[in-house]
């Protein structure tokens, strides 16, 4: 992966650096020993590596605005980081940069129920959130497999989805307000307890910007009533297509469940091994559906789901009796990239978003490319928002094999964006998928979500080398090119 | 000299921004119109008309996702999302009549670049929470796309919503695409007469504290209330608490009995079906229930449990030469208030009585000349108003595109 090129000045000005970081926070509140900084080489995705030029833990907004102003000073680059769960490499560091790590900023600072939202620190996980409020009956709605340790500034950074997005939408639909400091230290705030931020929609591109346009220093998230009751209906399909009509009969039905998950037989086989949840080890296709809220509506969607079901040709049909059961039906889906991590030395999980109906083409294709690579792939199914994660299987020391890998994954990509999909729908560009954006977007397109990022960050301090191929100056962007003198448009209609 | 260009097609309106960038000649950028007496009043001859841009692009009823060119009227995409008993669940209201034109005319583009949405808002989201993408040409003559057409997509910076809310003033929307969502199989409304602002919207807060998953929280006072044209609202001639539940039918009974067994203590209670129900919500999305007078139009958007706070300070500081009725939705969180006869539509004040809570105001609808003379946005602070002036830079570096319609400095 080709990160940009180390700026020397930097590197040797780091003493001097790390002085003025340990005047900002406490001694130990800087890092820069090999040993330590080894702990924040990588992310989630852990095929890429690079120390950091030091890590920086500040304790409060001041203290990071006063980083970011002084590496400003230094021409030093920054790296955000909340608890490095990362897939796409957003938290990689950079030889160059400060990595400025979030992990102290982790306390629940107000829970306002008559107002239905909290007021937390980037660094609380985003379950510590539901519990918080579960007291109440309350809890917090984005739910990404990793939400015991993910911290919820990187939920906004990524915009986390999780299996019930398809109810309760994504980290963008559940947030009200955010502090950010720009990289010139300045402090903003957007939004707040109320809906609909005033003004531009800062909020909305923040979420998800990846790091790249400010550092998040505190979030509003609305919390909701946790439903009287969910259940889940555990169905095996002889055939990937039955599975993938189940799912398409269902929305037709106007059903929209909480969540619908959907695996197919070698992730299904390895979760199973892993957690001996019951899944039906002859099923293609295995889908979780689960139906929450008032128990007479669950109660009557429970059998309007199952009658599909056997209608689609259910091999297998399973409902939920109990928590404890419901728990059991996800437990397998959970761990299934754990699962995976059993039967292969290394993997990689891929994140592409597809049009719910061209799944079972999608599915074929990926088969012929996994026969090509000599790779073998797995593959789980946010069925309901047709967002898909094969994951391929490969071992890092046989020579060649991470390379194949990383072409298998960008030709499943491609296959995503040809089909009328997207590269990424939760996981972020970051490193691993930046040199794809072109697959997606023209370099107009990506020309102007630069020229959003030089709004905020006008000299690309702020998490470079992520989500965009190539860098631009902002001097370089802001050009404009007229082309005057033009007969305007004898075919356009006006009056 | 005054012209209106109405392009044919997205190419057509990238060659007319393209031209008005080498002439450096600004340009009102409007769909129908609908909604062209909110904002700034702006000085500007050349008009880029939408209105000429229309058919859907894209609808898959399994997808749950349809695209249309900006200026399809809403409509014709609500009827066509009918025929499939789906529907834009974010309930985008129709400013029209409020805003001294006719109804019905609004289009998807001016739906976005307005975020308008109404009372369901509250359970669903905004109509910046429903849009998957967009297509447009930015104040630089350039063309350019941001998302896509499925549900969740994190692929780049998510442009779509900055365009939601923007007021035509980054980028003339050419195409536009929405998740949609199933109709309910049945709607109903239970009704709660004769409580007090603050009483309605603790009622209202408690609702939406619930498991019962209300998809409408909106409180009448007794003016707002009487003018309603369902029978059941009117008769007692009081104010009236008003929550809906859509879902299956069971389910629907089911928590309809259970709110009212929640709030019986609190006052009468009242359900309405199917038709009454919609009729009542349409008319308060649509602020059909306020002012027949026309005075000056607001709407705060507030933290709920503030908001009859916030209007007991606005009714203590208005003078008492002037008339003031409120309307709450949102459970609260969205306060229409209309005031005739005030100086200034009254805006220090209004905007003092919410600045200890949070939130934000906005002038709906006023004369041209109070529009020109205070800001019909919530100022902001000056380093987020930097911010926002860098960021319409970015889209529209010589400020052609709707200038100065939502602040004097970008």
């Amino acid at each position: 992966m080709r990160m940009p090129e180390p700026d020397q000045s930097v590197l040797a000005a780091r003493d001097t650096l790390i002085a003025s970081l340990q005047s900002i926070v406490a001694e130990e509140g800087v890092i820069w020993s090999e040993n330590q900084l080894k702990a924040y080489e990588s992310d989630g995705l852990t095929a890429y590596r690079q120390l950091p030029l030091v890590v920086v833990l500040p304790e409060d907004t001041r203290q990071v605005s006063e980083i970011l102003k002084i590496c400003s000073e230094h021409g030093a680059k920054v790296v955000p980081r909340g608890a490095g769960t990362s897939l796409s490499g957003g938290a990689l560091p950079l030889a160059d940069g400060v990595l400025l790590a979030l992990g102290k900023f982790n306390r629940i600072l107000e829970i306002d129920y008559e107002n239905r939202c909290a007021v937390v620190q980037p660094g609380v996980s985003n379950l510590a959130i539901s519990e918080a409020v579960a007291d109440q009956g309350f809890y917090y709605a984005p739910d990404p497999s990793s939400q015991i340790v993910c911290s919820i500034g990187g939920n906004v950074a990524e915009n986390s989805g999780g299996v019930h997005c398809l109810k309760y939408g994504v980290t963008t639909n559940n947030i009200l307000g955010l502090e950010i400091v720009l990289m010139s230290g300045e402090i903003i705030r957007l939004g707040g307890k109320h809906l609909d931020p005033e003004g531009y929609d800062l909020m909305g591109v923040m979420t998800g910007s990846e790091g790249l346009l400010g550092v998040i220093t505190e979030v509003t998230v609305r919390i909701l009533k946790r439903p009287e009751l969910a259940r889940a209906v555990l169905v095996g399909f002889p055939e990937l297509e039955d599975g993938g009509q189940f799912v398409a009969d269902l929305i037709g039905a106007g059903i929209i469940p909480a969540g619908m998950e959907m695996m197919d037989k070698p992730a299904t086989h390895a979760a199973e091994e892993y957690c001996q949840a019951g899944y039906p080890l002859d099923a293609e296709a295995l889908v979780i559906v689960e139906l929450d809220g008032h128990s007479t509506e669950v109660d009557h969607l429970i059998g309007q789901v199952e009658e599909i079901a056997h209608k689609c040709g259910a091999s297998s049909l399973r409902t939920s009796q109990s928590e404890e059961e419901r728990l059991n039906f996800w437990s397998g889906r959970k761990a299934a990239f754990s699962s995976i991590g059993r039967i292969s030395p290394d993997y990689f999980c891929m994140d592409g978003t597809i049009p719910r109906r061209s799944l079972p083409e999608v599915l074929k294709r990926m088969a012929q490319m996994s026969d090509r690579f000599g790779l073998r792939v797995a593959n789980v199914f946010h069925a309901g928002d047709g967002n898909l994660h094969p994951l391929i299987l490969y071992d890092a020391n046989q020579p060649g094999e991470l390379e194949r890998a990383e072409e298998f994954g960008a030709e499943i990509l491609k296959l995503c964006v040809e089909v009328g999909g997207v590269l990424t729908g939760e996981h972020g560009v970051g490193v691993e998928k930046r040199d794809l954006m072109g697959v997606m977007f023209s370099e107009a397109d990506l020309e102007q979500q630069q020229r959003l990022k030089c709004a905020f960050d006008p000299e690309g301090s702020l998490n470079p080398g992520k989500v965009f191929p190539t860098l631009h100056r902002c001097a370089e962007l802001g050009r404009m090119h007229v082309h005057r003198g033009q007969v305007p448009f004898p075919d356009i209609e006006r009056f | 000299m005054s012209e209106t260009y109405r392009p044919a097609d997205a190419d057509q309106v990238q060659e007319i921004v393209a031209w008005a960038v080498a002439e450096e000649r600004p340009l009102e950028i409007r769909g129908a119109g609908s909604k062209r007496a909110l904002g700034r009043p702006m000085e500007v001859c050349s008009t880029l008309d939408l209105s000429g841009l229309t058919g859907l692009t894209y609808y898959e009823p399994g997808e749950l996702v349809l695209a249309a060119c900006s200026g399809t009227p809403l409509s014709v995409i609500e009827a066509k999302l009918g025929e499939n008993a789906q529907r834009l669940a974010f309930e985008p209201a129709d400013y029209g009549s409020i805003l001294g034109g006719t109804a019905g005319q609004s289009t998807i583009g001016g739906v976005l670049a307005c975020n308008i949405s109404g009372p369901r808002r509250i359970q669903v989201g905004a109509a910046r929470d429903h849009c998957l993408g967009v297509s447009g040409v930015s104040g630089r003559g350039e063309a350019f796309k941001s998302g896509g057409r499925v549900v969740k997509n994190v692929t780049g910076y998510d442009l779509s919503k900055l365009m939601a809310g923007s007021y035509g003033t980054l980028a003339a929307l050419t195409e536009v695409t929405f998740k949609v969502l199933p109709m309910p199989e049945k709607t109903r409304t239970v009704l709660v007469f004769g409580l007090s602002v603050s009483e309605g919207i603790s009622v209202l807060g408690q609702a939406s504290s619930s498991d019962l998953e209300p998809s409408g929280l909106s409180h009448l006072p007794a003016a707002a209330a009487s003018r309603c044209s369902v029978g059941y609202v009117t008769q007692p001639g009081d104010s009236v608490s008003a929550i809906r539940i859509e879902g299956p039918a069971p389910s629907v009974e089911a928590r309809c009995r259970s709110l009212r067994e929640m709030f019986e203590d609190r006052g009468a209670t009242e359900e309405l079906h199917g038709h009454n129900s919609s009729t009542l919500w349409r008319e308060i999305a649509d602020v059909d229930l306020l002012g027949e007078a026309g005075g000056d139009l607001w709407r705060l958007s507030v933290p709920p449990s503030t908001a009859a706070g916030v209007v007991d300070r606005i009714g203590a500081a208005l003078p008492s030469t002037c008339d003031a009725e409120f309307l709450f939705d949102w459970a609260g969180g969205l306060v229409w208030l209309d005031i005739n006869a005030a100086k200034d539509a009254a805006h220090e004040l209004v905007r003092d009585a919410l600045a200890a809570s949070g939130g934000h105001a906005t002038l709906i609808r006023a004369s041209e000349e109070v529009r020109r003379t205070i800001p019909v946005f919530q100022p902001t602070s000056p380093g987020l108003a930097a911010l926002n002036a860098r960021v319409k830079q970015g889209f529209d570096p010589r400020g052609l595109l709707n200038p100065g319609r939502m602040s004097a400095e970008y």
